[in-house]
């Protein structure tokens, strides 16, 4: 990476791959979902429901252009597969309804349950998805069909947004700050503002009252699990319980959610930030497999 | 599936649940809330249904324990508890009486 100039120490990393086992050419339903959210744009590629290629990239200033870019950047590396061999295509995440290639948008929440379902497996019951500005607990069954949910978009706290805006506050890489809020010897007392502009303005208090960054990193960590674990309490928590979104990846945050559940997170087997849509995704195939009959 | 509009705050939980698998559309909610909380949409569990359910809209989901308050005297001499004259009160709220069904549930 020789992007070094200015020191950006929100950027997480953008990231793209290619199933080595599937050929396309054999598949019989080539399927793409494209999730547009406001921090991040990730497109799936599905070969007959299986996960064949995927790009994650940052959101640019309009939705289309974000969305072409990951769709393009997925289709990169795959043995000639092009936007005309895919089948059906469906858009969702906040920018949902401005995916050019999209036939069909459909709501992330049903998108997340069912891409938990596929990247958890049946046993899932709970999700929590902590995404770029809101935050959903989502209770499904094996089908990974809803069976409750809550989103919270109140406010910034427990988002990607907010990390973000701490990172570069304390001037630590956002793919930093979970590991370094594990170091410290004792759990601060979280910090109370629930909202990220307060949170902010007691952090920098906090740093100036002489607080290591790893302690306030800690205190803040804790004050975001804190808020979704309300959101969690208000579905119901079920075993198992998986945890999608950017924020999946902070072992500061996913840890302290687990001791307030007193429950482990199942571990990942995919990019947390795939989600929404692989599951919409896999609603493309079952769209074209309907007008297919 | 039950879809859960709102927050909690310090002082307490709003949270307004719709179970979509009940609501069958009939818009009553919206003609009878007198602070335009409810709107139709898509259902966000099931995106092949093709018939509009109520909701919360975006805006009044942040703000529901001052929207409503108007509506809920008896949060004056009644806790925020669910006690069961607390529970007797929702039952006589404009959205929830008018809900033939009983597809709209208040934590508050
Ligand atoms: S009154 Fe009840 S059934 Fe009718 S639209 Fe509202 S929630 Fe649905
Ligand atoms: S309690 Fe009153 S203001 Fe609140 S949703 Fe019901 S009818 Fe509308």
């Amino acid at each position: 990476m020789a992007e070094e100039e200015k020191k950006e120490y929100w950027r997480w990393l953008e990231s793209r791959w290619t199933s080595p086992d599937i050929d396309w050419k054999k598949g019989k339903v080539i399927s793409a979902g494209v999730d547009v959210g406001s921090v991040s744009t990730q497109a799936v590629i599905m070969v007959d429901g299986q996960l064949y290629a995927f790009a994650n990239m940052r959101t640019g200033s309009d939705s289309p252009n974000s969305a072409q870019n990951a769709f393009n950047r997925a289709l990169e590396d795959t043995n000639g597969l092009t936007e005309k061999d895919v089948h059906y295509c469906v858009g969702t995440g906040y920018g949902r309804v401005n995916v050019p290639m999209a036939q069909k948008a459909i709501t992330e929440i049903a998108c997340h349950a069912r891409g938990a379902n596929f990247m958890y497996g049946p046993t899932v019951r709970t999700v929590l998805d902590m995404g770029g500005q809101d935050c959903k607990a989502i209770r499904i069954d094996e089908k990974g069909k809803v069976e409750s949910f809550l989103m919270n978009d109140k406010c910034a706290a427990g988002t990607g947004r907010g990390m973000e805006v701490f990172s570069d506050l304390l001037t630590i890489s956002i793919n930093d700050v979970g590991q370094m809020s594990m170091e410290v010897e004792e759990e601060p007392e979280p910090v109370s503002s629930t909202c990220v502009i307060f949170a902010k303005t007691e952090a920098t208090g906090l740093l100036r009252a002489g607080w290591p960054k790893n302690k306030v990193l800690a205190a803040y960590c804790r004050a975001m699990a804190g808020r979704v674990n309300e959101l969690l309490q208000r579905v119901g928590v079920v075993k198992d319980f998986a945890i999608t979104g950017g924020i999946a990846k902070n072992i500061g945050v996913v840890s302290r959610v687990e001791k307030l559940l007193d429950m482990k997170a199942l571990p990942p087997k995919y990019d947390t930030q795939l989600a929404g849509a692989v599951g919409a995704a896999l609603f493309a195939k079952g769209l074209y497999e309907k007008i297919k009959k | 599936m039950l879809a859960n509009y709102g927050y909690k705050d310090g002082s307490g939980d709003y949270f307004i649940t719709i179970d979509t698998d009940k609501c069958n559309g009939c818009e009553k909610c919206v003609e009878a809330c007198p602070q335009t909380v409810y709107e139709m949409g898509e259902d966000d569990s099931d995106p092949l249904r093709e018939d509009p359910v109520a909701r919360v809209t975006g805006e009044q989901r942040k703000k529901l324990k001052y929207t409503c308050a108007p509506c809920k005297p008896y949060l004056n001499s009644l806790s925020g508890e669910k006690t069961e004259e607390t529970m007797k009160e929702i039952e006589k709220l404009p959205c929830v009486s008018a809900c033939e069904l009983k597809a709209i549930t208040h934590s508050w």
